[in-house]
């Protein structure tokens, strides 16, 4: 068999120095992405275990793997956990979840449990599209533009290249990095016609690293173009896939001339949509607590309790 | 919160912006298109909001550029429906 280059690598983690059986509320959010798929289990409102797999044909299936990937060897059954909420392209289709709720709130979320109250501008660089998101102190959504319309900055458009140029995905942005001198940026924004650009451009000799820069910053042109439409304010931060790939992480900041917050050891930046969802979960279970002891629970209560 | 629906491509900037703020879910707008553009969704942005909010439909969001020029003769351009017919002024064009 060929290698795929384009693999990423799918794991899980659980925090050992936690046991579930003294947590009171268990909660999950499980993110069914159109390339990959996160489940992260919370307990008491802190992250407990996750896993990150590959989203396969069947929406309901790829949630039960990455339900299963992270409640792997912890003990826990998927009746242990009190509130499930889906997110993501596959949210609609989740047997398990109790609720969905879009990406746009889960982002915000995680975002503001990841990185803190200071993250005002999310972009979240998922595999099939792009969310510039804006939130307030509380991870509350202010304002967002999505970009779905074609693969252009999305990790489905790196996947491509890394197979075209048979590097491995997790090589792509340091490699892109190693030009002496940044190249002119791939003209075609489409992913199709980006490809067949980069052909050319590696008949006429270009190295490799030379073809992903100048990919790399053609894809953070494009995703600049957007984010200027809602405004970038600091505190930036980047989740999603290509969060990860250091050449397109550099050529944004160095274009928007904002420094995108460091991703913590702690928390996969890949993840945080699925935290968020196990943040509402815990929310949501909080709210109908609340109901039935005192009867008035007020919207402003869901951002308050959980942060 | 400012819900942008549409997109950007080389021909320009294609957006409808609702303003959730503003949005009192009354639903007019979505009788006053007629191309059937807008619907009324939960909040996408906020969870725990009660009441639902317009919103551009899937089917829309990658071809509002069309989808409302009906609406956007070059010439003489009247007042566009949804954003008449929003008393709250919660619903913009960005073209």
């Amino acid at each position: 068999m060929t290698k795929e280059f384009w693999r990423w690598k799918e794991y899980n983690w659980k925090d050992e120095s936690k046991d579930w059986k003294k947590a009171k509320i268990i909660t999950a959010g499980v993110d069914v992405g159109s390339v990959s798929s996160k489940a992260a289990i919370m307990i008491d409102g802190e992250l407990y275990a996750f896993n990150l797999t590959r989203t396969g044909s069947d929406s309901p299936k790829s949630a039960q793997n990455a339900i299963d990937g992270a409640m792997d060897g912890t003990g826990l059954k998927l009746d242990n956990i009190q509130y499930v909420v889906g997110t993501g392209y596959g949210r609609v289709n989740i047997p398990f979840a109790k609720k969905a709720i879009t990406e746009i709130a889960c982002h915000a979320r995680g975002a503001n449990h990841i990185w803190g109250k200071t993250v005002r501008t999310v972009l979240d660089m998922g595999g099939q599209d792009c969310k510039a998101i804006k939130c307030d102190e509380r991870g509350k959504v202010t304002a967002f533009l999505m970009n779905d319309k074609c693969a252009a900055g999305t990790g489905r458009g790196m996947e491509v290249f890394a197979d075209l140029l048979s590097v491995s995905i997790e090589e792509m942005g340091d490699l892109s990095l190693t030009v002496d001198q940044e190249p002119e940026p791939v003209s075609s924004t489409c992913v199709v016609f980006a490809k067949s650009e980069a052909l050319g451009l590696l008949r006429q000799g270009w190295p490799k690293e030379k073809v992903i820069a100048a990919y790399s910053s053609a894809m953070a042109h494009r995703v600049v173009t957007l984010l200027e439409k809602i405004g970038v304010e600091k505190d930036f931060v980047i989740t999603g896939g290509i969060s990860k790939n250091s050449g397109v992480v550099k050529r944004l900041e160095n274009e928007l001339k904002i420094k995108a917050l460091p991703g913590s050891d702690k928390f996969d930046p890949q993840l945080a949509g699925a935290i968020g969802g196990a943040l509402f979960a815990k929310a949501l279970i909080e709210k109908s607590k609340y109901k039935l002891e005192f009867g008035n629970w007020r919207l402003e209560n869901a951002y308050k309790n959980i942060s | 919160m400012l819900a942008h629906y549409g997109y950007k491509d080389g021909s320009g900037d294609f957006f409808i912006t609702i303003d959730t703020d503003k949005c009192n879910a009354c639903g007019d707008c979505v009788v006053a298109c007629p191309v059937q553009v807008l619907e009324m969704v939960e909040d996408e942005g906020d969870p725990f909001r009660e009441i639902l909010m317009a919103a551009v439909t899937e089917e829309h969001r990658k071809k509002i550029k069309y989808s409302c020029a009906l609406c956007k003769p070059t010439a003489n351009r009247p007042a566009l429906p949804c954003v008449a017919s929003c008393k709250a002024g919660a619903i913009r064009h960005s073209w």
